[in-house]
């Protein structure tokens, strides 16, 4: 298994996603090797001490071997820390990010010479070029794992090199799984593909333990609306600022937590300033898992208006830990959350309006927490990745 | 004879602390004290101390010709205080020549006088008093903060007892009226304004080691033969610059110290000009001198001389308007036994925190980067709101308090 990310460092929702499947694929039996880009040092050691493995580098079943690459998934900046240049560049991949996928791809093909496996599963188009190369080397099925496109990351300014390693990916894959019908769809809406090499596997939710968790701001009192998500055109952040002004005209208790980081902060950063809102939206910067876990604790309400979402990590994780989330249409925990409330993620009156509503209801609070909650865990990791292994056998008969 | 009125400002300021988001109100302190004093020292081996011993040599050495004036903030006086008194004293020592006057402003180096009028005066009565007590003079010249001048705090200065102040000679302020001259604020009565001959004051403090400048290098000889080459009528050269072009940010290695060595005897031969102190230049004009009005802001900045260095941006405005919103709340605190919380909302006051706030990156882009502490301008505000949020939380304006305040720009 191939990936660019491994919690607890990570931009966004894919190291949580890669955990979770690698954790439960081991739960269900199948042996699993994951090869990340270097940097990933902290996780090793943290990953040990959390499961209890039997062995340095190993992690509840999954063996993890750390590739010679400065590859990261996204260019942002170290926790908040807001770079003046990331606004003039890309979207999120930083100059040499090609050179970077390239050096991965040797990299991870030399390790995979020596190693035995018996199929290739790649998530997102940075490891797909190695994934194939280690499939072909091998004569082993490959699965290529879609956790976002794109088109889904940056719109109108899809760029096509990208597009072109998603779509080769594709044709060399024996199956390729997105993580809802709505990004299966919207794979099959952009690229050329047959439809059924394509599989729907939901992600799971996060482990959610019911701790007591130490409030993450001192300020009490007043609604907090939580927006949870890298900072960048795909997260809908200005949609958050634009619904944020409107509600904290109805209800000026309310306040809003901006957490994470991205090329759009300083945009946003100074938005909310002239929109008036610059106490009322606190931006928190990067936040670690337990930080995070500590502000869904006090959160009223997730916002995610995302443009595009082909999963929405935060959505369910926020549903597990019993807080109410409207969502954008435009998005895969939907699917899986079918009680949560929804807004195109363009219309933001309808947004605010459902915020609100959430604010100035607590029986409609307590009854989406409730739902919430049930919904997210049933989805558990190790039903999904055994979803997951019945394709690896599927391919291997 | 022409008066030569040189003045050099110091200041620091409390640079903040980063505060991580989850640490916010948590009592780890907002104020960067090891830098600071890192910072401080740094100055002081480089500047003040040389400096001050440079001046005081040379003012003994002019059996009293050699005159001009100093300002030093409240926040940089209470800095040496506390982590460096040898640059204190060397201070002290020039106060008591009686040939360096030294100016009042506002304590904490503030914009108070656009946000709030009352802490503004507030401010400069501070200011006044630590002065006094510090370095054992009175001041009677007042200069606002970024040498900002405008009628209404002109008005204010003449109220609380001055007789003169100190402007910038912007083009935009004077129009066709010559920068050597003393005027009266609209408005005023008494006060005298002294104005910065900008062109000859930064061809020290800005150009001076620029080797791409026709200038360079830049003689104490040179520099004198370019002010005997003003204009017949030019009664009053200001010479106003921070006391930091002395040494950091024109490093000794430039030869800043012996131009300034020079200086003295330089630009008194020929007769034509003699060193006065803004007081005395101030005292020295008879009659009813021509009224200027500034409606708006002057100020010593960038290319547009104005404020929007400070509050030009959408961040800075809505800091600076939280930050005010909070001083009610603040004094309430002070008032029930915690005035600590009062002097951290005025350290917040500094113009400073603004300045490193702003998105201007054409060529001045390049100084506001050379001053600030941050990477970007949003890491400057964020940095800040973080600072006002642990503030109030400490202050006990909790989450009622702060929204109602906030306003939009």
């Amino acid at each position: 298994m191939l990936g660019w990310e491994f919690p607890p460092r990570q931009a966004g929702g894919l190291g949580t996603a890669c955990r979770g499947l690698a954790r439960g694929l081991a739960r269900n039996g199948v042996e699993v090797l994951f090869l990340v880009p270097r940097g990933e040092d902290r996780e090793e050691a943290r990953g040990v001490r959390l499961r209890g493995c039997d062995g340095p580098g190993e992690s509840g079943g999954v063996l993890r071997l750390p590739v010679p690459t400065p590859l990261l998934p996204y260019l942002d900046a170290p926790p908040w820390t807001i770079r003046a240049a990331a606004a003039s560049r890309g979207p999120h991949y930083g100059p040499g990010l090609f050179e970077e996928v390239e050096r991965f791809t040797r990299a991870a093909s030399d390790l995979a010479a020596r190693e035995e496996f018996d199929l290739v599963h790649g998530h997102d188009w940075m490891t797909f070029p190695a994934a194939e190369s280690a499939a072909r080397e091998r004569g082993a099925p490959l699965v290529v794992h879609f956790h976002s496109c794109e088109h889904d990351r940056s719109g109108p300014g899809a760029d096509p090199r990208i597009c072109a390693v998603e779509q080769g990916g594709l044709d060399a894959a024996d199956a390729a799984i997105c993580v809802s019908r709505f990004a299966a769809g919207r794979v099959l809406g952009h690229f050329h593909a047959d439809p059924r090499k394509v599989r729907v596997v939901h992600n799971a939710a996060p482990d959610v333990r019911p701790r007591p968790v130490r409030r993450l701001s001192r300020r009490r009192g007043g609604p907090l609306v939580l927006f949870l998500g890298r900072v960048t055109f795909q997260k809908g952040p200005g949609f958050f600022l634009e619904a944020a002004r409107i509600v904290a005209r109805a209800e000026p208790r309310a306040r809003f937590v901006v957490a994470g980081t991205g090329d759009l902060l300083p945009a946003m950063v100074e938005r909310a300033a002239a929109l008036g809102l610059a106490r009322r939206v606190r931006f928190a910067g990067f936040l670690g898992p337990r930080a995070v876990a500590r502000l869904l604790g006090e959160a009223t309400v997730l916002a995610m208006p995302s443009v595009s979402e082909p999963f929405g990590l935060a959505a369910v994780e926020a549903a597990a830990r019993g807080v109410p989330v409207v969502l954008s249409r435009q998005s895969g925990a939907a699917e899986v959350l079918p009680s949560s409330l929804r807004a195109d993620s363009w219309d933001v009156e309808d947004l605010a309006g459902k915020i609100l509503s959430v604010l100035h209801g607590p029986a409609l609070r307590r009854r989406l927490a409730e739902a919430g909650r049930r919904e997210a865990r049933r989805l558990r990791w190790s039903d999904q990745a055994a979803a997951v292994r019945d394709l690896y056998e599927e391919l291997l008969r | 004879m022409s008066a030569l009125v040189l003045y050099f400002q110091v200041h620091q300021p409390y640079r903040l602390r980063r505060i991580p988001f989850p640490e916010v109100g948590r009592g780890g302190g907002i104020f960067d004290d090891p830098g600071n004093a890192r910072i401080l020292r740094r100055v002081a081996e480089r500047c003040y101390v040389p400096a001050t011993a440079l001046l005081l040599r040379l003012v003994e050495e002019g059996g009293g010709r050699f005159r001009f004036a100093i300002s030093v903030s409240g926040t940089a006086l209470s800095q040496m205080e506390r982590w460096c008194p040898a640059a204190l004293r060397g201070f002290r020592a020039l106060a008591g020549t009686g040939a360096v006057e030294f100016l009042a402003e506002t304590s904490h180096h503030s914009l108070a006088f656009l946000a709030d009028p009352a802490e503004f005066r507030a401010q400069v009565a501070l200011h006044r008093e630590r002065v006094e007590s510090l370095l054992g003079v009175r001041p009677r010249t007042f200069r606002n903060t970024e040498l900002a001048f405008d009628s209404a705090s002109a008005r204010a200065a003449e109220e609380m007892g001055f007789d003169a102040m100190l402007a910038e000679g912007a083009d935009h302020l004077l129009g066709w009226r010559s920068p050597h001259a003393v005027y009266r604020p609209a408005g005023c009565r008494r006060l005298r304004l002294l104005l910065r001959a900008y062109r000859l004051s930064d061809d020290v403090a800005f150009r001076f080691s620029s080797r791409g400048w026709e200038g360079w290098p830049l003689s104490a000889a040179k520099f004198s033969r370019w002010l005997r080459g003003l204009p017949g009528d030019a009664r009053v050269v200001g010479l106003f610059m921070d006391f930091e072009t002395l040494g950091e940010h024109q490093r000794a290695g430039t030869g800043i110290f012996e131009f300034l060595g020079r200086l003295p005897a330089e630009a008194a031969a020929g007769g034509r000009f003699r060193f006065r102190t803004p007081a005395e230049a101030a005292a020295a004009e008879g009659g009813d001198p021509e009224p200027i009005d500034a409606p708006r802001p002057v100020s010593w900045a960038d290319f547009e001389r104005d404020l929007s260095a400070w509050l030009g941006n959408p961040m800075q405005a809505a800091a600076h308007g939280a930050l005010y919103v909070l001083g009610p709340e603040v004094r309430r605190a002070a008032a029930a036994g915690r005035p600590g919380l009062l002097e951290e909302w005025r350290r917040l006051t500094t113009s400073d925190h603004f300045y490193y706030m702003s998105t201007k990156w054409s060529a001045d882009g390049d100084v506001h980067r050379y001053f600030s502490p941050w990477p970007s301008p949003h890491d400057a505000y964020l940095s800040f709101l973080n600072a006002l949020e642990d503030l109030a939380l400490r202050a006990g304006a909790g989450a009622a308090a702060a929204p109602a305040g906030d306003r939009a720009p």
